[in-house]
């Protein structure tokens, strides 16, 4: 029996979470900030359409925003965390084998089965989750993932297509991979096309009749995969299940550079405490903490200091107290006074189950008596939202904290921050 | 190996899993202990706990929370303030308790259909009911399957 990859992609993903619970924004052009605001990391059609680029500097565009009434929102991550949590829920009621590949996407392996179409089952896929959770998606088949990608892009490039296109039963499939750049190919990054350009290579259908001993030795093994990919072969298989994740990671910028150990003290200690409820939610413990500083790379004027230190803890653990005394005393090692440093970060590594851990005699009391203290602080948290109870050591002001000056609210994850149903009045 | 699209979901997700994430586990309990005498006679009963999300919700994904604002529907019940559970999976029939796009904003309503027309229903004589056309852009977003009143 043959199979085919579908890739299920949520359109203008975070855009479509800002507008489920405001319809008002459908049909306008909307944008959504990257952490602290710094530059444009979402657009709606409508937006894209009045020529905002991905990734472009905020700052540079807010005055263009404003005047073409582009609604703008600060990154909300609670809120496209749990929608994506629900997308992929629904893939997986109606499918056995789905690998969750980011935050928007997901692969699907599919059985070709002569009792139903595939596009009929992409239709499907679709409909279920646009009616379920609200989120638009489009879905793109092919006979390996690099050909649903490209699948994927036609489909929401052309309306025509409603969002679902299958190039395995595309009649010319080649005229398709014409049209498609080399650097829009799966793998294929900004050096690589450089390269591929130079030996005459311009768009997928270029790289796929090429010769594949030749590309190796350009660009190595991912570079033949890649033609491989494109003829139809399946290099790149389904990965069903990431066991237990490799790590967890909490930084930020800050909003303007700090410079003492007490700030950067306490910017460290709310990382870990986001970080360390993270491990508890899902069952983990760390065994390894790192700390990581920086000053901003982008300001050659100033003197630069980047360094990061770790440690194995003494046993693996998801308690916040012991992790914030020990990331303390690593930051306090790695710092250096007199610069002014603008990010700072923590990761959590040698991640393994809780009840799995390897006992320590000496050791693990401590956790013990804080378990149910640890419970207690993250069902608060979880109630009345995030950094209601913190640890002192992660601060009051708060000097170095994000800019998030256009949040909208915690919808699906707070009690207090529900979206509301009003009394219509009827206008006019 | 990272591509954009990994990048962009930013250091405050590092990750996307699909864990079934659920706010209790029921355990059958042994309350029973060793006992010489009679057996307790609560023993045969101690074997579930309840769990009100197995009551309230019946599609996880699809379900949502909702606050009311306003009195609109006190005839059925509810109230200003209180919380709806609200399952986007289900179709709408006639005479379900709907969550309805309106202008642009999120409304409750019941929904009342015949044969020609559907209209979307106030429980509150102060309130008029409206016709579902395609000028008024209405459309049905979730239906609401319970009402949580705390006093």
């Amino acid at each position: 029996m043959s199979v085919v990859f579908a890739l299920v992609d949520c359109n203008n993903f975070y855009v479509s979470c800002e507008r489920l619970f405001k319809p008002d924004l459908r049909g306008r052009p909307v944008v959504v900030l990257s952490n602290n605001d710094g530059c444009i990391i979402a657009r709606s059609n409508e937006a894209k359409k009045l020529g905002i680029g991905m990734g472009e500097p905020f700052f540079k565009k807010k005055a263009f925003l404003q005047q073409q009434g582009v609604q703008v929102f600060s990154s909300n991550y609670a809120l496209y965390g749990d929608l994506s949590h629900r997308v992929m829920s629904i893939l997986q009621q109606l499918e056995p084998e789905v690998e969750i590949y980011s935050i928007d996407e997901a692969f699907i392996r599919l059985p070709v089965q002569h009792d139903r179409t595939m596009t009929e089952c992409a239709l499907n896929l679709k409909e279920r989750v646009g009616r379920c959770v609200g989120i638009p998606v489009s879905v793109g088949m092919g006979r390996t993932k690099t050909l649903a990608k490209i699948a994927t892009s036609v489909a929401k490039e052309y309306p025509g297509y409603q969002g679902v296109f299958d190039l395995e039963r595309c009649p010319d499939q080649e005229a398709v991979l014409a049209t498609v750049k080399v650097n829009k190919v799966w793998g294929i990054g900004g050096r690589s096309t450089k390269k591929l350009n130079r030996q005459g290579v311009f768009t997928a259908l270029d790289l796929k009749n090429s010769d594949g001993r030749r590309i190796r030795t350009v660009l190595g093994l991912p570079g033949l995969r890649a033609v491989m990919e494109l003829r139809g072969e399946s290099c790149i298989h389904l990965e069903q299940c990431p066991s237990a994740r490799k790590s967890i990671v909490s930084s930020r910028s800050f909003r303007k550079p700090i410079t003492s150990l007490q700030d950067l003290k306490e910017a460290v200690s709310s990382y870990i405490s986001i970080a360390a409820s993270k491990l508890r939610d899902q069952g983990l413990a760390a065994a390894n903490l790192h700390v990581f500083l920086s000053t901003s790379r982008f300001r050659t004027d100033i003197p630069q200091f980047s360094g990061s230190r770790m440690i194995t803890l003494p046993q693996a653990t998801s308690c916040t107290p012991t992790l914030i005394k020990a990331g303390l005393r690593e930051l306090t090692a790695l710092y250096k006074p007199g610069y002014p440093y603008n990010k700072a970060g923590i990761m959590f590594t040698g991640l393994s189950h809780a009840t799995m851990q390897q006992q320590n005699l000496f050791i693990s009391a401590g956790d013990i008596r804080n378990k149910p203290l640890m419970e207690a602080l993250d069902r608060i948290n979880d109630y009345w939202g995030r950094d209601t109870l913190r640890y002192g050591s992660s601060g009051l002001a708060r000097e170095w904290s994000m800019k998030q000056v256009w949040k909208s609210p915690a919808y699906t994850t707070s009690w207090t921050e529900l979206p509301m149903v009003g009394t219509h009045q009827v206008k006019g | 190996m990272l591509d954009d699209k990994r990048l962009r979901t930013d250091a405050t997700i590092s990750g996307v899993y699909g864990v079934d994430r659920k706010t209790w586990i029921s355990l059958p309990i042994f309350v029973g202990g060793v006992s010489a005498g009679f057996p307790s006679p609560a023993e045969d009963y101690t074997d579930q706990k309840l769990d009100l999300n197995e009551l309230l919700i019946k599609n996880q994904a699809a379900t949502f929370f909702v606050r009311v604002d306003g009195d609109s529907m006190i005839n059925a019940g509810i109230h200003h303030d209180d919380i709806l559970v609200v399952d986007r999976s289900r179709q709408a029939v006639s005479s379900d308790i709907v969550i309805a796009v309106l202008d642009g904003e999120l409304t409750v309503k019941r929904l009342v259909r015949d044969a020609h027309c559907g209209r979307l229903v106030a429980e509150n004589p102060d309130y008029p009911s409206i016709e579902i056309s395609k000028e008024n852009g209405c459309e049905i977003w979730g239906v609401v399957t319970s009402v949580v009143h705390q006093f």
